[in-house]
């Protein structure tokens, strides 16, 4: 049972630089819907995403958790991953101690978590030497180590190729597995389908279609998710 | 591991015991008079002597004097007899002593455009000097050398200015280097002089006359003004210097087999 | 010139103990004021490029701008406030050597704090996100980032180090050049100049530059190592 799900946007804004990024945005997101977040370049995923996670804070409207200590529940992939000067099992490690895991506790789990990802025999090598596709694999273990509620992942293979992308998406699908729920955003339609449960479409910063995976991909039921999910959506 | 390691070594660097030294006086005294290299040959017999270092800080008169009024040392050495009088009266001083002197000559370049070479009348070469407008390096300093300079223009009814006359506000050395390099007359103490390397084409051109004599004079701090002054210790420097040891050891020191320094003290 | 050098370089290495003990001394300031301006600079960096107040851009305009203190001033402000006529001259810190590594630490600090701040926020850029996705902000971050780039502010270190060994203003006012006490190398050659003995004052020169050279190449051989090993 999740302690801090379901997450509710109610009316939440953003603003920047005088444009508004993300429009009156309501949703509620439930425990055990996979949830991808669809969009064109723009739309204002990274932002929504942010948003959710506590990285922004709204211009208005409210960003509500439903339990205590949601903070340390969850979890961010970034798109490129930010790694520390130290080796891979020492990036684990920070994860753990800033998360408030006794000392004595956290060299196990962040072995665990690299064998989780298949990165055990890299422990020991500095993270910032590893390949795109195993730093991003590493930002994942750091996640695992902390068993998050909810795992925010923001286009995680966007700069990966396709052999790397399989086994980010194989992770993914373990992280599902073990209870954790997925809110991932993408803009690749094949992507979508392999990994959600729910589609939520973004257009210019408003939710304009919300639903399965099912139901959305055959028929999308507005203009603008439409035209995107044919490819002929403009670049903004 | 950087940051380890600097500590490590600040740390060591700032331990006190690396420098503490068990009995020793900071006394100030002028940049001539240590340049000379009187001290290095004195202040090791009154170390042994005595068991006393003696820290000398080497500043202009003014500014020596001035150390001593803010008691930042703990005895005054120095060549400014008017000055220091004064200042005992002010109460900054304790007592006076006449301790050694030593004379000013006038170098020049060797070519002499002025004419001076060979007097003895300090006044009447600067009145030659003066009146063929011959480039001079002047301390400008307010040091004693200075003061003694100024008081022999002043005597010869001259205000030295105009583009001959430069000061170049710095001690007797630089500025023995700027009339070395402009082959200029200046005015200067004889052991810097002596032991000056760099003279280029400048020679001693006046000297002899009583009014270039240098009376250098030594004096206790007050611990009246300042608490904190070592008097015993520095009463035991003042009193050597007077005493017949102190005075032949500074009888003793010369350069090139030239004595600079001629002790005058009165027990 | 060539003359001058040659001979200078000769007298050097004749030189003896004297040499090596007014060499030593300028070692130990000048690398103890480094490391302290380094412990003292390297968090204040690291804390005003990160946080966030109002005048933020005020201090860092006035520390950049403390980079260019004229040595022979920070000397005389040091000078009056250590002299005993001043409000630190109970602790008779004047003409020692402790003196000499306060004045260059204050000459120092700036440097190091605005080149580490600039180095930190160029970095932050890249971290901030990600260390508040995992929920460390503030204090603990800035200290994160400042030792993950820990090689890059070896570069602001050395040049503090470049200022301090290089600096003759300030340890020659609060020193007072006392032989074998408070005279160190800047000083000695000062002192070598002014009393004309020119080869000696720059075969002291060539010297300091040797040794400051060798420890720019010492700290960028640790770099490239490091860099290898950490990535």
């Amino acid at each position: 049972m999740s302690a801090i799900l379901p997450l509710r946007l109610e009316e939440v804004s953003f603003v920047a630089g005088g444009r508004t990024l993300i429009d009156r945005v309501s949703l509620a997101l439930e425990a055990g819907t996979s949830s991808i977040i669809l969009g064109a370049n723009g739309a204002g995923k990274s932002v929504l995403m942010r948003l959710m996670h506590g990285l922004l804070a709204p211009s208005a409207g409210r960003v509500a958790w439903s339990g205590e200590g949601a903070r340390r529940r969850q979890a961010m992939v970034f798109q490129r991953p930010v790694m520390l000067r130290r080796s891979a099992l020492g990036n684990v490690i920070y994860a753990l101690d800033a998360a408030g895991v006794p000392p004595v506790q956290r060299e196990r789990l962040a072995a665990e978590a690299l064998e989780e990802v298949g990165l055990g025999h890299l422990a020991q090598r500095p993270a910032r030497v590893l390949s795109g596709g195993e730093q991003q694999r590493l930002s994942l273990a750091r996640a695992w180590a902390l068993h998050p509620e909810v795992l925010f992942l923001d286009e995680p293979t966007a700069s990966l190729d396709p052999g790397a992308t399989h086994e980010i998406e194989n992770i993914i699908r373990a992280f599902d597995a073990a209870g954790t729920k997925i809110v991932m955003s993408t803009h690749s339609l094949g992507q979508a389908r392999r990994l959600g449960d729910e589609v939520i479409y973004l257009h210019q910063g408003r939710i304009v279609e919300r639903a399965s995976i099912e139901r959305f991909f055959p028929h999308p039921a507005t203009a603008e998710a439409a035209a995107f999910v044919k490819g002929e959506l403009p670049w903004i | 591991m950087d940051l380890r390691k600097i500590l490590l070594v600040a740390l060591c660097a700032l331990a006190p015991a690396a420098w503490a030294q068990d009995k020793f006086i900071v006394v100030s005294s002028t940049t001539s008079t240590e340049n000379s290299g009187l001290f290095g040959h004195i202040l090791p017999l009154f170390q042994k002597k005595t068991g006393i270092a003696v820290r000398v800080v080497a500043q202009g008169t003014g500014q020596a004097l001035d150390t001593g009024r803010r008691g930042d040392c703990d005895v005054v050495f120095v060549h400014n007899r008017n000055a220091e009088l004064e200042m005992v009266q002010e109460g900054w001083f304790v007592d006076r002593h006449d301790v050694m002197y030593n004379d000013f000559v006038i170098v020049g370049p060797k070519s002499d455009p002025a004419h001076v070479a060979g007097l003895q009348d300090a006044v009447a070469a600067l009145k030659r000097i003066r009146g063929a407008s011959a480039p001079f390096a002047s301390r400008g300093d307010k040091s004693g050398t200075h003061s003694a300079e100024l008081r022999l223009w002043k005597a010869g009814g001259i205000d030295p200015k105009g583009d001959w006359y430069r000061e170049t506000g710095s001690g007797m050395g630089a500025t023995l280097n700027t009339a070395s390099a402009m082959n200029a007359y200046a005015f200067a103490d004889r052991g810097t002089w002596l032991s000056f390397k760099n003279r280029g084409e400048l020679a001693v051109l006046v000297q002899g006359d009583p009014r270039l004599f240098n009376q250098y004079g030594v004096m206790l701090v007050n611990p009246a003004r300042h608490p904190h002054v070592k008097k015993d210790l520095g009463q035991a420097f003042i009193d050597w210097l007077i005493s017949p040891g102190g005075q032949a050891a500074i009888a003793a020191y010369k350069i090139g087999g030239e004595q600079l320094f001629f002790p005058n003290a009165r027990q | 010139m060539l003359d001058t050098l040659a001979s200078g370089l000769r007298l050097v290495a004749t030189l003896d103990l004297r040499l090596w003990q007014v060499v030593g001394l300028s070692l130990v300031v000048s690398l103890s004021a480094v490391a302290l301006a380094a412990l003292l600079g390297l968090p204040l960096g690291a804390a005003l490029a990160v946080g966030r107040f109002r005048g933020r851009q005020a201090v860092i305009v006035v520390l950049n701008a403390l980079m260019g203190l004229p040595p022979v001033v920070v000397g005389l402000v040091i000078y009056l406030l250590l002299s005993r006529a001043g409000p630190l001259g109970e602790l008779g810190l004047l003409f020692t050597p402790q003196a000499m590594v306060i004045a260059q630490t204050v000459l120092v600090l700036p440097i190091i704090a605005a080149l580490a701040r600039q180095a930190v926020e160029d970095a932050w850029r890249e971290y901030e996100e990600q260390l508040r996705s995992l929920g460390v902000e503030g204090t603990r971050a800035a200290l994160t980032v400042l030792w993950d780039i820990r090689f890059s502010l070896l570069t602001a270190v050395l040049a503090g180090l470049g200022r301090a060994s290089a600096e003759v203003g300030a340890v020659m006012i609060v020193g007072g050049n006392i032989d074998g006490v408070t005279r160190v190398m800047t000083t000695t050659i000062a002192l070598e100049t002014s009393k004309g003995d020119l080869p000696l004052a720059l075969g002291l020169g060539m010297v300091l530059i040797g040794i400051v050279l060798a420890l720019n190449a010492a700290a960028q051989l640790i770099k490239e190592a490091a860099q290898r090993r950490h990535g």
